[in-house]
């Protein structure tokens, strides 16, 4: 985003006033900073300007020059002479140039919007009961503000197919569509998977995938969240809940290092959609498809739930007490996690200390799509890098562990999160070992495990994440954990105060990140969470510059790339 | 004094009476709660109860529907239910006095009767002797004696209960008892004045006399009105009836004094408030309205035998019935005292006049009794 | 301002101060009162004459052909004050003849009439008009559970109701008038 007070900016008159707007930008966008609003349905400020839903129309005049000479024609009392264009034009197609005149709220305007108005509703059905969209729709919102109200549209509307699938995820409902092709634009421009296109003409045309073709990339949902209306409508969301009940929660999502913005809506602690949250320097207005299904997690049926004390459920005393009777005088291991927030790495790598233990990193890898879902499938490597868990970059295979525990050098083993036997540590060599495992889910090496201390997952706690690009993103609780659990960074604080018999570490995200602001070489200096909760903050990551980052060439990311000044 | 067979049969014949007229006390005060539920019901334009009938009665033609529709058997439903509500008995009353509570309330009010004259038998000769369980020479001081103690049943309860709406309750009732009841017996004295004669055998203070005198000749309502009216207003008051019910007063002292208690032990305390309104209202007959004389100036039209006696106690009932009528009629036309006011009515206004009438008559009754001797 | 008169209160006669002649006055009254007709409803056996707009029982009508009415647009539960309403959206099959235009339908719906208020919003806010409150008046129950009620309840509570719109036919008429695309 261009922000003010840079040298390329110019004076508009905007209804009357003079305002200073950045240069090039478009109508849409620049009134929109001055808090006024022109309404608008295919425009998107991440899409190209395909400029056909007319509903953006305004008025705009620019200074007369004579032409004979180019100097400013002046009207009597000195000021220039504007010379209107005669008919409305698009904003979202207009760029600002300097002493440019616009009108917003004139009555040619308001005559304008309320024709397309009419003309959009038409065709378009009285759904609104029973459409998802209902609540968040741009035509909903437009037509109250220039709807007629009633209808002069004697004939018949048009019937078009009510549940067309378009792939997987997206259903398609083609009486709602008003056609302003911002789908299918993104598909083009963003996804880069160019299946969608309007066939037939007039009143006939109607949105669908090209033969043989499906909408079935992994961005796909993103056409719902950029819809106006609700032609586009997510299958797993279709029918679920009504958006007005929704609690929306600014998140991030943990799927990968690439930290997409995300709103989090639930209803009454139950999770219902993740959409993505607009943010330009990171994910734009985008995410992956498999970043919002991972809700589901949150109620799936191997979630941990009750503490386990040598596989008997137990209570969340015992298991504390327990895992501090192991780490007393034994020499340990600590298995920490990159999807763990920056925090939690900050806690464990102060337990691992106070243990004296041995730290491992796990990293977990895979395809990179070139957008937003990158090669690092943790969303906190660098977090780890920051706080001092991990010195080195993680691998996929705990092989150092291994060797460790061939040598018989540990007896106790913390694992956060992490599956050892999925690492290649066998199970054989665990034997001897006792497993204190803190972690959402259950898995092989939970099974193995002496104590088994549940977690919760990123929705149900605060924290923060380092994105690949080095931004530190904080998140909210979204919805409430399962009963009688405790958020992974008390956990930590408590097993560090019994582990040094004093009890200075708090489990208060605040004063959390008060000591880990006071290390004056570590990038966290004098920083607060709260600081960190709206927008990212970048930090400084050049130390680890020369670090193999597996991370490729992406939507907003430079693989080794000097980070640009907050 | 040894027993022969005729005392036994004496005695026999004294415990049936007792028990006959306990029974038609207590069958009345029974019947007095359904008048007042039906009474102010029609005043309010209700129906009032209506639903309660037993099985076979239902069934007769235009009776059953008749008494179902009068009430006729919610009494007996009534009393079914306080026998057979669950006794609750809160943990911090004193027990002994609380379960003692309503027995005294209610025994005062059945002992009275004993010395009620309710109507007159006549022997073969013609000769009339009157109906009474004891015919004391100063039936009336039994009466004022023994009604007093009915407030002891409600100043029991309340401190009993040992909670303070009960507590208020008693405390009000024995602070109003007191003051009634010194009206209530100033204004009998003119009455007494009044009836004895001179030199008659006949103690004035017989109830006995007290009707007999009012035979074919002026009712002493008609001769001592304010004597009356003082003691009716004390009447009500003696009787905790409305407007004076202060140990009670629902709005402001929850139940009063029977607030702690439930089941069968307030079915007694209900019983009793009844009771002595039959018998108060009895009283007042004997006293003011001719007992089972008929009509004022007019001589018992009925014939001295049997019939006579039957017709004469129906006739006395007939009155006390229309007495409590008055009762019911008057608690639901006027609204409840302020505590100051009753007092200050009892102690301020009755008091003062009741003295005035007591002198006032003295004065009329010393210029009357004067032998008709020297003119000068 | 209205002006403010100040009524001067006579003193009170004597016998007005004896109170007598007032009580006697109040008697008559009550007296007379207990002559005139009188207003009580035998209530189990005489039902009362409700009026028109009376609210009584939330309940889910059906139109005349037999179909329910509601959406599951779920806008009464939103505007329900006293959170008494509960709503499980689902989905109407698609090889459903007769609604496979409405899509839409109330999987389960639960109103719970310990809660309820009796205010009508429902009704008001209803888009389909498929809720209404009719003049069913007593209901109770043994258990909290019993009074809640469930979508079959509330069917059988509302019945069927004359409809003006028929506003779902109109689109299959539509698509059967050749409009279709």
């Amino acid at each position: 985003m261009i922000s003010k007070g840079k040298t390329d900016q110019v004076t508009i008159n905007l209804d009357g006033q003079d305002v200073e707007v950045p240069a090039g930008m478009n109508l849409v966008d620049a009134v929109a900073l001055h808090g006024k609003e022109i309404p608008h349905y295919c425009y998107h400020p991440q899409l190209s300007v395909a400029g056909n839903c007319r509903m953006c129309l305004i008025e705009m005049g620019t200074p007369m020059r004579d032409r004979g000479t180019g100097e400013a024609i002046l009207e009597e009392d000195g000021s220039p002479k504007i010379g209107w264009v005669p008919k409305p034009v698009i904003g979202c197609g207009t760029n600002v140039s300097p002493g440019m005149h616009v009108k917003t709220e004139s009555e040619m305007v308001t005559g304008c919007r309320e024709g397309i108005m009419e003309f959009l509703l038409v065709n378009h059905p009285l759904d609104c009961p029973i459409c998802d969209q209902a609540g968040e729709c741009r035509l909903q919102e437009f037509a109250t503000d220039y709807g007629r109200g009633y209808s002069r549209y004697k004939e018949r509307k048009n019937v078009k197919p009510k549940r067309t699938r378009l792939g997987p995820r997206v259903t398609l409902d083609d009486e709602r569509c008003i056609l302003c092709s911002r789908c299918i634009r993104f598909s083009q421009e963003v996804a880069k998977d160019d299946v969608l296109g309007f066939v037939d003409r007039g009143s006939f045309s109607t949105l669908t995938c090209f033969p043989g073709k499906e909408l079935a990339n992994n961005y796909s949902l993103n056409t719902v969240d950029i819809c106006p209306v609700g032609a586009l409508t997510s299958t797993d969301f279709r029918f679920k809940m009504r958006v007005w009940f929704l609690k929306e929660t600014l998140s991030i999502c943990p799927e990968s290092s690439a930290g997409c913005n995300t709103l989090v809506s639930s209803r009454e602690g139950e999770i219902h959609r993740i959409a993505p949250r607009r943010n330009d320097a990171v994910n734009d207005s985008w995410m992956t498809d498999s970043g919002r299904a991972l809700y589901k997690q949150v109620k799936s049926d191997d979630r941990l739930k009750t503490p386990l004390v040598d596989r008997e459920e137990s209570t969340m005393e015992d298991a504390l007490h327990s895992t501090v009777n192991a780490l007393q005088g034994k020499s340990v291991g600590v298995v920490g996690s990159c999807n763990s927030t920056v925090e939690e790495q900050y806690l464990l790598n102060r337990l691992a200390k106070e243990a004296k233990a041995k730290k491992y990193l796990r990293g977990h890898f895979g395809e990179d799509d070139g957008i937003l879902l990158s090669a690092d499938r943790t969303p906190n490597l660098r977090g780890a890098l920051i706080t001092g868990l991990a010195s080195s970059y993680p691998t996929e295979h705990l092989s150092s562990l291994a060797q460790a525990l061939k040598k018989d050098r540990l007896e106790t083993l913390i694992v956060v999160g992490e599956d050892l036997i999925d690492s290649k540590v066998d199970a054989e060599l665990l034997s001897g070992v006792q497993i204190i495992y803190l972690g959402t889910h259950e898995n092989a090496t939970s099974n193995l495990a002496r104590v088994v201390i549940p977690t919760l997952t990123s929705f149900e706690k605060s924290g923060s994440f380092v994105n690949r690009g080095f931004f530190l993103q904080g998140f909210q609780q979204a919805v409430p954990g399962p009963a009688g659990l405790l958020p992974d960074v008390s956990v930590l604080a408590r097993l560090i105060n019994e582990l040094t018999g004093e009890g200075e570490s708090s489990s208060d995200i605040d004063s959390i990140w008060k000591d880990m602001a006071r290390s004056s070489t570590s990038p966290l200096k004098g920083l607060s969470f709260s600081d960190c909760k709206k927008d990212g903050i970048q930090l400084d990551g050049s130390k680890w510059a020369d670090l193999a980052f597996v991370e490729k060439k992406a939507l907003h990311y430079q693989p080794n790339a000097k980070p640009k000044d907050g | 004094m040894e027993f022969d067979s005729e005392m036994l049969q004496q005695l026999g014949l004294k415990a049936l009476f007792a028990l006959l007229m306990v029974s038609a006390v207590m069958t009345m005060a029974g019947y007095s709660v359904l008048a007042e539920r039906k009474v102010s019901a029609w005043m309010q334009g209700r129906v009032g109860p209506n639903r309660t009938v037993l099985p076979f009665v239902e069934h007769i033609p235009f009776i059953g529907p008749f008494l179902k529709g009068l009430g006729i058997f919610q009494p007996l439903a009534d009393g079914l239910k306080f026998l057979f509500k669950e006794e609750i008995v809160p943990g911090h009353v004193n027990k002994v006095y609380y379960y003692m509570a309503p027995l005294v309330a209610l025994v005062p009010a059945l002992t009275t009767m004993t010395v009620l004259p309710f109507g007159e038998y006549f022997d073969e000769a013609g000769n009339s002797s009157p109906l009474i369980l004891a015919n004391l020479e100063v039936g009336i001081l039994f009466i004022f004696a023994v009604s007093s103690l009915g407030v002891y049943g409600i100043v029991l309860a309340g401190w009993s209960s040992n909670s303070k709406y009960p507590f208020l309750g008693g405390i009000r009732s024995s602070a109003q008892m007191i003051s009634y009841e010194l009206a209530m017996g100033l204004s009998l004295l003119p009455i007494f004045l009044w009836v004895s004669v001179p030199g008659s055998e006949d103690s004035a203070l017989s109830l006995v006399g007290i009707v007999n005198s009012q035979n074919d000749g002026a009712w002493l309502l008609i001769v001592q009105p304010v004597s009356a009216l003082i003691f009716l207003v004390a009447l009500f008051a003696e009787t905790n009836r409305l407007p004076f019910d202060m140990p009670e007063s629902e709005t402001d002292l929850v139940g009063g004094f029977h607030t702690e208690y439930g089941s069968f032990k307030f079915g007694i305390f209900f019983v009793a408030e009844y009771a002595h309104i039959v018998v108060g209202s009895a009283i007042f007959t004997t006293i003011f309205l001719g007992g089972w004389h008929f009509l004022p100036w007019i001589a018992d039209p009925w014939p001295a035998t049997w019939i006579g006696t039957l017709l004469g106690i129906g006739w006395f009932l007939a009155k006390t019935v229309c007495l409590i009528f008055f009762f019911i009629w008057i608690r639901w036309t006027i609204p409840r005292f302020r505590y100051d006011q009753v007092m200050n009515l009892g102690w301020t206004k009755l008091l003062p006049l009741a003295l005035v009438n007591l002198i006032v008559y003295v004065l009329l009754v010393t210029w009357l009794d004067q032998p008709p001797s020297v003119t000068p | 301002m209205a002006k403010t008169v100040v009524l001067e209160r006579k003193p009170l006669s004597l016998s007005e101060r004896t109170y007598l002649p007032q009580i006697v006055t109040g008697l008559k009254t009550t007296f007379s009162n207990m002559f005139k007709e009188k207003v009580t409803l035998q209530y189990p056996e005489e039902k009362p004459q409700l009026p028109q707009n009376y609210r009584g029982v939330p309940t889910l009508v059906k139109d005349p052909n037999g179909r329910e009415k509601c959406v599951s647009c779920q806008l009464c539960e939103f505007v329900c004050p006293p959170k008494a309403i509960r709503i499980t959206p689902g989905s109407v099959p698609e090889d459903e003849e007769d609604r496979e235009h409405v899509e839409k339908a109330p999987q389960e719906f639960e109103i719970n009439m310990l809660r309820c208020i009796y205010c009508g919003y429902c009704q008001e806010v209803c888009p389909e008009e498929a809720i209404f409150l009719l003049d069913e008046y007593s209901s109770s129950g043994y258990t909290r559970e019993e009074m809640i009620n469930n979508k079959a309840k509330l069917y059988e509570l509302g019945g069927t109701l004359p409809d003006k719109h028929y506003k779902w036919d109109k689109k299959k008429d539509a698509e059967e008038e050749g409009n279709a695309h």
